[in-house]
C-alpha cells in the first residue's frame, strides 16, 4: 500500500482552480521532490495533504489516514504525519528542548523522562545537542530549522512533509539543512518535498515530479527526469536554473 | 462648622480603598468576561462571533454611566434593588469586558497565522493550541495595553458616586459639603487618584520598552 495516494485532486480559491486534477502514489522509504515554478500549485498540494489546505474534490490517503477536515481525524493523521515550513515556526516563547517535548507530552501522553530523552535522540539526529536549552530567537535560520525538523521527528511520523525548508536560508546555511534531510531519506524516511534546490532533487529524491498550471506536468525517475526532460516547459524550467 | 483636618483627610484616604477594591473586582470579573469575549470573537462559529461582536459594539458605543443607571435604576424598576457597590462593580465590570475583550482579540490576532499552522500540524486541537502557543504569546503582547486601560478604569470608576456609594471621588465631595474647602480637598483626591496611576503608567511603559526589546526579529 502506498504512504500516500493522491487520486485526481481539484481545489480552487473561489474562480481559481489551482489544482487540477493531481494523481501521485508514494511507497514507502521513497522521497518525492515537487518542482515547478510559484504558483504552479506544489505547496498548495503538500499542504493539502495534511489538511493544513482543504480541497474540493479527489481524494487524498496518507499513512492510513483519509485526508477530511473532521478536526479530529485530522488529528490523528497529523500523529503521523510531519510537516517543516519555509519559515521554521517554532514556538518563541519556549526553549529547543520544550518545543520539541511539547506535542508528544500533550497529544500522546508520552512521560516526561521519555519524552525528554526522546528530545535528546532527536536533538542529536540534527547535530544540535548542545542547543537544548537555547531560545529559538538565539539561534541561526539554519538551525532554527533544524529544530524544526527535529520537533517534527519526536512525533515519530511515518510520512515527512518539507515546504520550500531552504527558501528562506542563506547559501552557507542551507547545506546543513539539506544535510539532515539526506540522512533522513537513507534512514528510510518517506519524504515529499517541494524544492527549489535542484541538485538536492536530482541526487537524493528517487522521483521528481515537475509541477506546472495545477498539474503533474511531468514526472518520473530523478535521474532520467533531468537527464531528458520530455516536455519544453520542463526544458525551459531546468535549463533557467542552471543559466 | 467643620474644617478640613486629619479625620476628613483619613476618612478621604479610607475610601481610596474602596476605589482599590472596585477597580480589582470590576478588573477581575470584567477580565474573565472579557477573556471569553475575545475567545468567541475569534472562534469559528458565525453565530458565537456574530453575539461577542455585538456586544460589544453595544458596550462600547453607550457610556458607562447608561450601564450604571441602567443596571441601578431599571432593575430597581423590577423590584430589584441592587446593593450600589454590586450595582458599581456589576457596571464596571461590563465596561472592562468590552474594551479587554478587544484589546485581547488584537493581541491573539497579532501572532502571527504560521503559529496556528505550526501548532495544528503538530496534533494539537484548538484548546492545546491556544493554551500552549497562543496564549503564551498573546498575554505578553496584551501586557502593555491592558496595564494601561486598568489606569483608565481607576479613573473611571469615580462615576459610581452617582449612585451612592462612597470611593474616593465621593469622599471629597462629602468632605467638601461640610467644609467648603474645594481647594486643599480635591487637591488631596487628585494627588491620591496620581500616586495610584502614575506608578501603572511607568509599568505600562516599562513593559512596552521590555516587549520591544525581546520582540522575535
Amino acid at each position: 500500500m502506498p504512504a500516500v495516494l493522491i487520486e485526481d485532486v481539484h481545489k480552487s480559491y473561489g474562480s481559481l482552480e489551482v489544482l487540477k486534477g493531481v494523481s501521485l502514489a508514494v511507497e514507502p522509504g521513497q522521497v518525492v521532490a515537487l518542482i515547478g515554478r510559484s504558483g504552479s500549485g506544489k505547496s498548495t498540494l503538500l499542504r493539502c495533504i495534511n489538511g493544513l489546505e482543504a480541497f474540493q474534490s479527489g481524494r487524498i490517503e496518507v499513512a492510513g489516514h483519509a485526508v477530511d477536515q473532521d478536526q479530529k481525524r485530522l488529528r490523528e493523521l497529523r500523529k503521523d504525519v510531519g510537516i517543516v515550513f519555509q519559515s521554521y515556526n517554532l514556538f518563541p516563547h519556549l526553549t529547543v528542548g520544550q518545543n520539541i517535548m511539547l506535542s508528544p507530552r500533550i497529544t500522546k501522553n508520552v512521560p516526561q523522562a521519555e519524552a525528554l530523552a526522546l528530545a535528546k535522540d532527536v536533538l542529536a539526529q540534527v547535530g544540535l545537542s548542545d542547543k537544548f536549552d537555547s531560545y529559538p530567537d538565539n539561534l541561526s535560520g539554519g538551525q532554527q530549522q533544524r529544530v524544526a525538523i527535529a520537533r517534527s521527528l519526536a512525533m515519530k511520523p511515518k510520512v515527512m512533509l518539507f515546504d520550500e525548508v531552504t527558501s528562506a536560508l542563506d547559501p552557507e546555511l542551507t547545506g546543513e539543512v539539506l544535510l539532515v534531510m539526506e540522512k533522513l531519506a537513507r534512514d528510510g524516511m518517506t519524504m515529499l518535498l517541494v524544492t527549489h534546490e535542484m541538485n538536492f532533487a536530482r541526487t537524493v529524491a528517487n522521483t521528481t515530479v515537475f509541477m506546472h498550471q495545477g498539474k503533474i506536468w511531468e514526472s518520473g525517475s530523478s535521474a532520467q527526469l533531468f537527464a531528458e526532460p520530455q516536455t519544453p516547459e520542463l526544458r525551459n524550467f531546468v535549463g533557467a536554473g542552471r543559466h | 462648622m467643620v474644617t478640613f483636618g486629619w479625620p476628613e483627610a483619613f476618612f478621604i484616604v479610607r475610601a481610596a480603598g474602596w476605589t482599590l477594591l472596585l477597580t480589582a473586582v470590576a478588573f477581575l470579573i470584567g477580565g474573565l468576561m472579557g477573556g471569553v469575549l475575545a475567545i468567541l470573537r475569534l472562534s469559528r462559529i458565525k453565530l458565537l462571533r456574530r453575539l461577542a461582536a455585538g456586544y460589544i459594539l453595544v458596550i462600547q458605543s453607550i457610556p458607562v454611566l447608561m450601564v450604571l443607571f441602567m443596571s441601578y435604576y431599571g432593575l430597581s424598576l423590577f423590584g430589584v434593588e441592587l446593593p450600589p457597590f454590586f450595582a458599581a462593580s456589576a457596571s464596571l465590570a461590563i465596561y472592562v469586558s468590552a474594551y479587554l475583550a478587544e484589546i485581547w482579540r488584537g493581541s491573539i490576532e497579532s501572532v502571527p497565522f504560521q503559529q496556528w499552522e505550526a501548532s495544528a500540524s503538530l496534533a494539537h486541537s484548538p484548546a492545546q493550541t491556544y493554551r500552549y502557543v497562543i496564549l503564551p504569546q498573546a498575554i505578553r503582547i496584551s501586557l502593555p495595553p491592558t496595564v494601561g486601560f486598568l489606569v483608565q478604569l481607576v479613573k473611571n470608576t469615580s462615576i459610581v458616586s452617582v449612585v451612592g456609594f462612597v470611593e474616593l471621588s465621593r469622599a471629597g465631595q462629602l468632605v467638601n459639603n461640610a467644609t467648603f474647602q474645594p481647594f486643599q480637598i480635591f487637591t488631596l483626591v487628585a494627588a491620591i487618584y496620581f500616586a495610584i496611576c502614575f506608578p501603572l503608567s511607568r509599568l505600562s511603559r516599562h513593559l512596552e520598552k521590555v516587549m520591544n526589546a525581546s520582540r522575535p526579529h
